[in-house]
């Protein structure tokens, strides 16, 4: 029963085609050729009926195209459909302008689109500006001696042990981002042994890219006196040269630093951490930014020269390495994975389940 | 401001120095300390309850003072500077009117009251935690990293009472290392269960002839940094470094159910000493109360700072009634001082001093001996709230036991 339906309003969309565009569809009317005769006969029937306008697509309610075995006629059935509901979308849109145009200044306001960040779920220890207790909190933490201006940031860029060519080369470029960094080879040291000489010469980062079958894939950074670790999963690395319309090297001048939408209270350690990577004043005649954009739980670098070309238009090239960082824990103390504690752990399952909740 | 502090259930110690009140029902914490004095070295290291009535509160902070927050006037009144030894406090008690306190450095002070002389002992370096009997008040139990676990009588100083030996060498023949993060002592026995930094729960067992532990059970693989024993004492409630939280059962040795929602650290667990639940706070900054039978989360507060300690007061109303149940509370007070006339003849096993409302005793009785305390304390200010919360108490757990089936 079924099928023979089908079969009549093939006969009818296909003849529909054919009136608007010509020749273009042979293929299934060769496919249609091996049917019943009482099929043949309907759809006789039905091409005088449809050789005025073809009227609109009219499927028995119970019929859906992943019913039909036929690859090829499923997938063109497929494209039909596809093309009626864009028909119909631009039809109504059109409508709709129509209306608003009509309606003029009675019009009423756009409806803005649902999106992710739009529907994000409240998150409870987003920061209030005014918060007292916070503020105490960040004003005494770890971070306070940086932000007292009473240190300045001295940087150690380090791998995974035996790091290959593309690492190597991302950790020099890194070192030219970050100023007054130096890069030191891992020969197979411990961590653990690392800090204390770290400390004792006056380091206040450690910074170990990770790396694996040749692709960095994880970034550990650890305020060295007796701050926070933070150890990120890197990805979507890309080195200087593929960078398209790049400018030249990154000179010495000290960057600005820009962060952006770090709301909660992890979200703020984590800003801080990364603010305290740069020296205090940024020299302006530098022109150089590097960015820290947190999307979705995801931390974008990136590193940029602009210049302004009038009060109000500015034009940037990206320079620099790029890299994106997504949080997996955050340990308090310096690096200890087995014996620390952890201020947060990324926990998939429980965590991951809702897709508009972030914590950063 | 003295009413909310009153009706706190949770006493949560911060790291910012700050000591917090939450009251559950309501949903509402509240910070008793002032904000424009506060340091990082009066953070709260060690929380406990000055009396039995839990109307006082002693806190004791890195900066070694303890104070006392009483909580039917809603402010310090004490202030007590302990000094001797080094680092801060691991374990705070009280005993007769007198203040124990113990630091890092393993040395455990009994402090007289008003007077600055103290009883010393010292207990060994590095101690992790020091825990005072609940039954046995004279009686404390230390413990620490390379420092196992021992038992003290306060009245022969000299020795402890109980000294426990490490176990076997593993199987290449080395040092199992000790590091013993917290302590419980198990009613009605005279059992210590520990947890150790090498993620093993421990019971020992004073009483037998052996001095190594009795059980050992290992949870994951992360160092274990609080626990706690449920209202029944067959099991046991442990927290990681990872915000692993699960439920051991001591009988069987074997890990009964997790509980779910950490991100970071458990500093602390305490369960309900009647209800079926456990608060625990830690460096993710919240406060989470679970429910230990059926592992759903029934409160979640947020608390600004990171939590070091808490005290879960042994209130049964901990359900948000609202203002029906202060109406409910009325209406049945009228009926019930009619009948307590009649049973105002019969002796009382325990005398009531304070509290306004007076209930149904003989109603009382058999309900509080079903439930063993893990506390042997008898607190006439519970009591007087003891019959009403805890008819509404069972209503309302079984309320939201049908609400859960229904969803489910």
């Amino acid at each position: 029963m079924d099928v023979k339906e089908v079969e009549v309003d093939f006969g009818t969309q296909e003849h529909a085609k054919k009136l608007k565009k010509k020749g273009k569809k042979q293929k299934p009317k060769r496919g249609n050729n091996p049917q019943k005769e009482i099929g043949e006969t309907k759809e006789g029937v039905e091409k005088a009926e449809t050789d005025e306008k073809p009227p609109e697509m009219h499927f028995p309610p119970t019929f859906s195209v992943s019913e039909i075995k036929n690859k090829q006629r499923r997938h063109f059935m497929f494209l039909k459909f596809k093309q009626e509901k864009r028909k119909e979308k631009l039809a109504l849109k059109k409508k709709r302008k129509k209306e608003r145009q009509a309606l003029g200044d009675k019009a009423p306001p756009k409806e803005v689109p649902k999106t992710i960040e739009n529907q994000r779920v409240y998150d409870e220890t987003t920061v209030d500006p005014q918060d007292e207790e916070v503020a105490f909190d960040e004003g005494t933490d770890e971070f306070s001696a940086y932000f007292n201006r009473l240190t300045n940031p001295k940087v150690l860029i380090t791998t995974s042990d035996r790091p290959r060519g593309r690492t190597v080369r991302f950790c020099e470029q890194l070192a030219t981002v970050i100023p007054d960094s130096h890069v030191y080879y891992r020969r197979g040291l411990a961590l653990k042994k690392v800090i204390p000489q770290c400390i004792a010469r006056g380091f206040t980062y450690l910074m170990v890219i990770n790396e694996d079958r040749k692709i960095s894939n994880g970034l550990i950074l650890s305020h060295l006196p007796d701050g926070p670790t933070a150890h990120f999963k890197m990805s979507s690395v890309r080195l200087r040269k593929e960078m398209k319309r790049k400018g030249k090297e990154p000179t010495e001048h000290v960057p600005e630093v820009i962060l952006n939408n770090f709301t909660t209270r992890l979200g703020h350690s984590i800003g801080r951490m990364f603010a305290s990577l740069f020296p205090h004043d940024p020299n302006f005649v530098g022109r150089q930014v590097a960015t820290f954009h947190n999307q979705r739980d995801y931390i974008f670098f990136r590193y940029h020269r602009y210049i302004f070309k009038n009060e109000k238009r500015v034009g940037i090239q990206e320079l620099g390495p790029r890299f994106t960082l997504k949080l997996r824990s955050l340990q308090k103390g310096t690096f200890d994975s087995k014996f620390g504690v952890y201020e947060w752990v990324h926990k998939r399952h429980e965590m991951d389940s809702c897709r508009r909740k972030f914590h950063l | 401001m003295a009413e909310s502090s009153r009706l706190c259930s949770v006493w949560v110690g911060s790291e910012t120095g700050i000591l917090k009140g939450v009251d559950l029902a309501k949903k509402q914490a509240f910070n008793y300390s002032d904000l424009s004095t506060l340091s990082r070295d009066q953070e709260v290291t060690a929380l406990c309850w000055g009396d039995d009535f839990e109307s006082e509160v002693l806190v004791g902070s890195v900066n070694r003072t303890v104070k006392t927050f009483s909580t039917e006037k809603s402010r310090f009144t004490e202030f007590r500077h302990c000094p001797g030894g080094e680092g801060p406090f691991r374990g705070l008690a009280v005993w007769n009117s007198s203040l124990i306190t113990c630091v890092e450095s393993g040395l455990l002070k009994v402090w007289k009251e008003g007077s600055l002389d103290s009883v010393e002992i010292p207990v060994g370096p590095d101690v992790y935690r020091m825990r005072q009997s609940p039954s046995q008040c004279h009686r404390v139990a230390t413990g620490g990293k390379a420092n196992d676990l021992k038992i003290w009588d306060l009245q022969r100083p000299e020795e402890p009472v109980f000294r426990a030996k490490n176990v076997r060498n593993d199987w290449l023949d080395l040092q199992v290392p000790v590091w013993i993060r917290d302590v419980q002592f198990i009613p009605g026995s005279d059992k210590v269960v520990t947890c150790t930094g090498y993620h093993q729960v421990r019971v020992y067992d004073p009483a037998s002839p052996q001095r190594r532990p009795v059980l050992e059970v290992e949870y994951e693989e992360y160092p274990l940094t609080a626990l706690s024993l449920t209202a029944d004492a067959n099991s046991v409630v442990v927290g990681n470094t990872h915000g692993q939280v699960a439920i051991i059962d001591l009988r069987q040795g074997r890990l009964l159910r997790c509980l779910k929602g950490f991100a970071g650290s458990v500093l602390s667990l305490q369960c309900h000493s009647s209800l079926p639940l456990v608060a625990s706070c830690g460096l993710d900054r919240f406060l989470r109360v679970h429910n230990t039978q059926d592992r759903q989360l029934q409160h979640k507060v947020y608390l600004k700072s990171r939590l070091n300690c808490l005290l879960f007061s042994s209130q049964d109303k901990l359900q948000a009634d609202g203002e029906t149940a202060l109406q409910d509370g009325v209406k049945e007070e009228d009926v019930e001082e009619e009948e307590d006339e009649v049973w105002a003849d019969m002796p009382t096993v325990t005398d009531r001093a304070g509290g306004g409302k007076r209930r149904n005793e003989s109603e009382g009785e058999p309900q509080r001996g079903a439930a063993p305390r893990r506390t042997g304390k008898t607190n006439s200010a519970t009591q007087a709230k003891k019959t009403k919360g805890n008819t509404t108490g069972v209503t309302q757990g079984k309320k939201t036991k049908r609400k859960l089936r229904a969803s489910s």
